[in-house]
């Protein structure tokens, strides 16, 4: 979704200023994913499917209430269920999986297309399918396993936070469709606030390892989750320590910048030499003539 | 709901038991999350799977389909044995001080009056000791062995947890544990509240669960609280509204009943069913009844029903017994019934015993299904290989169609669980020649009245005389109907306290059911939703979500019957004096000369508590029964096993199953037994689906494509089953094919020493719609239903299930 353009702070592959927003104040936004009010209704997958316009065909039983058993370029917020016992008692952990909208995305910075990807100022991390020349390096970049590419066009796609719907003024599609609050939507410091306020209530309730997810691995998250179960981010499907990949953050580095720069610098001085040493390089004209099967020994 | 959803965040504590409203009401559910974030409250649930509410409980505990009065049973005795009750509100509110007579009795499963052969109570030894006057004894003191107190002390002391955990699987210490946690409401400021749906009705004694959680919210001071009540989630947008408008073959609007053939006239039918004061003092206001009853006579006919014509009483059908689903089925095989209108209904896939259900379509001489989408019952002849294999040749059954519209095409009020009557407005217009079911129901109607016009016919005066003053006699409007519900002066109505002044003029709407009128000058269509579209017009359509008391009453959002009250037995939230129990919470109270309060007062406005009026108004006692003589089966739920029982004795009783319930002759070999049915099934929704619509719609059949059973882990290796294998599930009645999900959700229980595993099927699919093809679930449920209104026992019965 192309916004203004003052609205983008990173944008694949380009080097840029941060952008002139002197005159437009934009908190960062954030959802909150509250598991311990989720019931694993669907609205939010539905909701989703029906706000972007996708389909998947209807599959088959997948021995699960996960239906479709997992993301894709038609399924961008996928519920997933877990059975799991702690301490002898049964828990269903039910979650929500999709795009985190990282402060620090790895998809941005592995994608060597320029503009693909944006952050805007808001936060939210956005693909520009116009621009995507279906690399997939942003799937390899991506910690948690997000964008899928779409075989039809060859581009690839992700949960975009509603920025059509933020950037007018709306919540996104998932959130409004939550019937228990369990997704909530405001500035990243509100919803901070009512998350560590969550905690508490379940601190009370005898759930003592329940816990925000932000990782800081890749600078806290636009999408973050309060865990009943904090201790066990990898039950629920989440990487315990998730950080930017360490080629991804190599190549985005200045050493690598630098390095590039080098070796750009080291070919043309080279040419130069070799130019100032042998001169133009010239062709004899019998090669012009010359046929695959002659020029064989 | 006595009380709404709203209300429940209120709650101290939230029960779910006979219910998943996580998964089935998923809206709703969210007044429990609320209670739980702001008010500290403790989600409680109690099921045979640990489910989508389960995942959000802070307490769950499993139980055997169809167990729930014993396990409600051994509440009440925890409750009595460990004096866990709220005294005065026991004493002053219930029915735990009257008598009831001495040669009343229970031994060996069965009360007194039982005849074997009719499979039914005389219920005359169930009454209270009353004097001469007909007025019910009491004793106070609560201490005679014939008081309601003592006896039910008497009746739940078997309840012991031992033989609760014997019966039910609940494994004793959860038992207890949630008994304690329910004890600690029976303290005035503290609530709980209770949520069910059809977890509890459908059994063969699904009216007798809600009688033992009514006994235990009574014990407790839980009813007519905010965040208490005892509140049914019900399982359709409007079936709240369908039984208030008397769509029960035995009902007609506002909880009236339809005459049978004891009742030959007018004055007979109404004494029977305007009951006597029984208890001194007591408002008594079904004593009203003759003033609903003629009011609805003078809407359905108008000036052609008369004092003279008794109201035109001869022209009401007098049932000869009742036409529930089950009956109508039977009668249909029996080739009794030979034409058969279905609007809004699927019972091929609905009603249980698919087989059942199509032998009866099959001898049909013609079936009419009116509805927005092609259904099963619509398709019953069509051949889709094994899912409905039958030979469209061999059946003769003329079938109509009739698509009709959906909610959001037409306009009109749902009624909520509530109770709330909220209007919705049209918003799109029916596709193709889809058409209202007012208009097609009024052209329908218009069509025999014109052939009784022409012909004559045997009795053509309930056709020809019917009132039918729409603007377009063939497409009457919603909001015509609900102006006649509301009801209407017909002549000015004087006002008894004050000389020539008038309640209401002629040609005005009723302002509420206060004013009606049994000698004809009032009409009203159903008058429990008189005030729904007074003179100022339509209330329902209110949308002001302003709630100034902040405990969730929005008095002015929609309309909720009756008379726009919230809560009911709201007066009992008072103590006697009619002071709020919970100071924080006080929904209606005394002040000095008037009730009055933030709720609408469920009560005699002017009627001080010096004169000792009880809080249950419609009662003629005044109080709530804790005994109640009305039901089939006995004045207390008593466990009784369901009619496909796993177990060989009853361990409560010698009786084995519900002896008043009704079982068709030729029905009694469609039960099965364990040892060639092992496993006990129940049915259930998925959030993800709506019954069997939502399978006609892309998104929904995304989200769960295809039919599965739930098999418990240890039931699976006992089979040789894996995650996904193609199952077989058979019961006495058919089998159907379908895959397996391998689950931890439901634990295996141990019965009578013996492990007994359960079985999960939801309901959603069938041969046609957007899902994968799959068998109907009630090819597998059993033809018998609840004793005293005939709900299907869908939630408990026996199955075998083997690898495919």
């Amino acid at each position: 979704m192309a916004l203004d353009s003052q609205d983008i702070r990173l944008r694949s592959a380009t080097t840029m200023e941060s952008a002139p927003s002197a005159r437009s104040f934009r908190p960062e936004v954030a959802k909150l994913i509250d598991l311990s009010r989720c019931i694993g209704c669907k609205a939010c997958q539905a909701a989703c499917m029906e706000w972007n316009d996708l389909r998947e065909q209807v599959g088959t039983f997948q021995g699960t209430y996960t239906n479709p058993l997992d993301l894709s370029d038609q399924s961008w917020t996928v519920m997933k269920f877990n059975e799991t016992v702690i301490d002898g008692s049964l828990n269903w952990f039910i979650f929500k999986d999709g795009c985190m909208h990282c402060a620090d995305p790895g998809c941005l910075k592995a994608c060597p297309a320029p503009g693909a990807v944006v952050q805007y100022a808001n936060g939210i991390v956005d693909f520009q399918q116009d621009n995507c020349i279906g690399c997939g390096y942003c799937i390899t970049g991506c910690p948690f396993d997000i964008p899928r590419m779409r075989k039809e066009d060859g581009r690839v796609y992700k949960c975009t936070l509603c920025s059509d719907r933020v950037s007018v003024g709306l919540e996104p599609a998932c959130i409004k469709s939550c019937p228990t609050q369990a997704l909530t939507f405001g500035s990243k410091a509100e919803m901070k606030e009512l998350a560590h306020h969550r905690l508490e209530d379940l601190h009370e309730r005898g759930l003592a390892k329940a816990a925000v997810y932000d990782p800081p691995g890749v600078g806290g998250t636009h999408v973050f989750y309060v865990l009943p179960h904090g201790d066990r981010p990898e039950t629920y499907g989440l990487p315990r320590d998730p950080s930017v990949g360490a080629v991804v953050t190599f190549w985005r580095s200045g050493v690598a910048r630098a390095l590039g720069v080098a070796t750009m610098f080291g070919v043309l001085v080279a040419g130069i030499l070799h130019y100032m040493r042998y001169g133009p390089l010239e062709v004899p004209d019998e090669t012009e003539g010359n046929t695959g099967k002659e020029a064989q020994p | 709901m006595t009380n709404s959803w709203v209300d429940i965040k209120n709650a101290d504590l939230i029960l779910v038991m006979g219910g998943n409203p996580a998964e089935a009401h998923p809206c709703g559910f969210k007044w429990v999350l609320e209670a739980k974030a702001k008010k500290k409250a403790r989600l409680i649930v109690v099921d045979p799977r640990f489910t989508r509410t389960a995942a959000v409980a802070d307490l769950y505990a499993p139980i055997r389909p169809g167990t729930d009065i014993a396990f409600l049973g051994g509440v009440v005795n925890y409750l009595l044995s460990n004096d866990k009750i709220q005294h005065d509100y026991v004493r002053n509110y219930t029915s735990a001080a009257l008598l009831v007579r001495e040669d009343t009795g229970f031994a060996d499963g069965l009360f007194t009056g039982y005849d074997e052969a009719k499979r039914k109570y005389d219920k005359s030894t169930w009454n209270y000791q009353v004097d001469k006057d007909g007025i019910a004894k009491v004793d106070p003191t609560l201490q005679d062995p014939n008081c309601v107190f003592q006896r039910m002390k008497k009746h739940y002391d078997r309840y012991t947890p031992e033989l609760v955990e014997r019966t039910t699987g609940t494994p004793r210490a959860s038992f207890l544990k949630i008994c304690e946690a329910i004890a600690g409401t029976a303290v005035p400021e503290r609530t709980m509240t209770s949520l069910y749906a059809l977890g509890w009705t459908q059994h063969s004694v699904g009216s007798q669960n809600i009688r033992a959680i009514a006994i235990i919210q009574l014990l407790l001071g839980n009813m007519g609280m905010a965040g208490g009540g005892v509140n049914a989630l019900r399982g359709h947008s409007n079936i709240q509204g369908l039984t208030d408008l008397g769509l029960l073959s035995h009902q007609l609007p506002g909880y009236l009943t339809l005459p049978t053939d004891d009742d030959p006239d007018l004055k007979t039918y109404l004494e029977k069913r305007t009951p006597k004061l029984l208890r001194p003092g007591q408002f008594n206001y079904w004593a009203n009844y003759p003033k609903f009853f003629v009011s609805l006579m003078k809407t359905w006919y108008g000036a052609a029903a008369t004092q003279a014509n008794d109201f035109a009483y001869e022209w009401m059908p007098k049932i000869d017994g009742p036409y529930d689903v089950l009956r109508v089925m039977e009668l249909m095989n029996q080739g009794k019934v030979n034409g058969y209108v279905c609007q809004g209904f699927n019972p091929l896939s609905s009603f249980p015993d698919k087989a059942k259900i199509l032998a009866g379509l099959r001898k049909l001489k013609f079936l009419v299904t009116i509805d927005p989408l092609a259904t099963e019952t619509s398709e019953f002849w069509q051949n889709h290989g094994e899912f409905n294999d039958v030979d469209p040749s061999q059946i003769q059954t003329e079938v109509f169609r009739f698509p009709s519209s959906l909610f959001a095409e037409e306009d009109g009020s749902l009624v909520s669980s509530a109770r709330w009557l909220q209007w919705h407005w049209k918003a799109a217009e029916p596709p193709a020649e889809a058409r209202g079911d007012l208009e097609i129901v009024g052209e329908l109607f218009l069509a025999l009245k014109n052939l009784y016009a022409k012909e004559g016919g045997a009795f053509p005066d309930p056709i020809l005389k019917l009132s039918w003053p729409y603007r377009i006699a063939k497409a009457p409007a919603a909001d015509e109907v609900a102006r006649e519900f509301n009801g209407q002066a017909l002549a000015d109505v004087p006002d008894p306290k004050n000389p020539g002044a008038f309640l209401v003029k002629q040609g005005e709407q009723v302002p509420g059911f206060a004013v009606l009128q049994a000698d004809g000058s009032t009409a009203c269509g159903c008058w429990i939703f008189a005030g729904c579209w007074p003179q100022a017009g339509n209330m329902m359509a209110r949308r002001d979500a302003s709630d100034p008391s902040g405990l969730g009453i929005t008095p002015s959002w929609a309309w909720s019957w009756p008379a726009n009250r919230r809560v009911l037995y709201n007066r009992a939230s008072c103590n006697a004096e009619g002071v709020p129990y919970i100071s924080t919470r006080k929904l209606v109270w005394w002040n000095g000369t008037r009730w009055v309060g933030n709720d609408v007062p469920d009560f005699k406005a002017d009627s001080p508590p010096a004169d000792g009026m009880n809080p249950f108004i419609m009662n003629g006692e005044g109080v709530a029964r804790l005994w109640a003589p009305a039901m089939a089966e006995g004045p207390f739920p008593e466990h009784y096993e369901p009619f496909d029982a796993p177990l060989a004795k009853n361990p409560f009783g010698k009786v084995m199953s519900n002896p008043a319930a009704r079982v068709f002759p030729d029905d009694w070999k469609a039960f099965g037994k364990p040892d060639e049915f092992p496993f006990v099934a129940t049915t259930y929704r998925l959030t993800e689906h709506f019954h069997f619509w939502t399978k006609h719609a892309r998104i929904p059949a995304i989200l769960q494509p295809e039919a599965f059973v739930e098999l418990p882990e240890g039931l699976a290796r006992k089979k040789g089953i894996r995650n996904q294998d193609m199952v077989v599930v058979k019961s006495k009645r058919g089998q159907i094919r379908l895959k397996a999900l391998v689950t931890k959700r439901m634990p295996t229980l141990t019965i009578e020493g013996k492990e007994v595993e359960v079985v999960g099927l939801p309901i959603h699919w069938g041969f046609i719609g957007q899902t994968r093809k799959g068998y109907i679930t009630n090819t597998l449920t059993p033809p018998v239903g609840d004793a005293n209104i005939q709900t299907p026992e869908y939630k408990a019965f026996l199955v075998n299930v083997e690898k495919a």
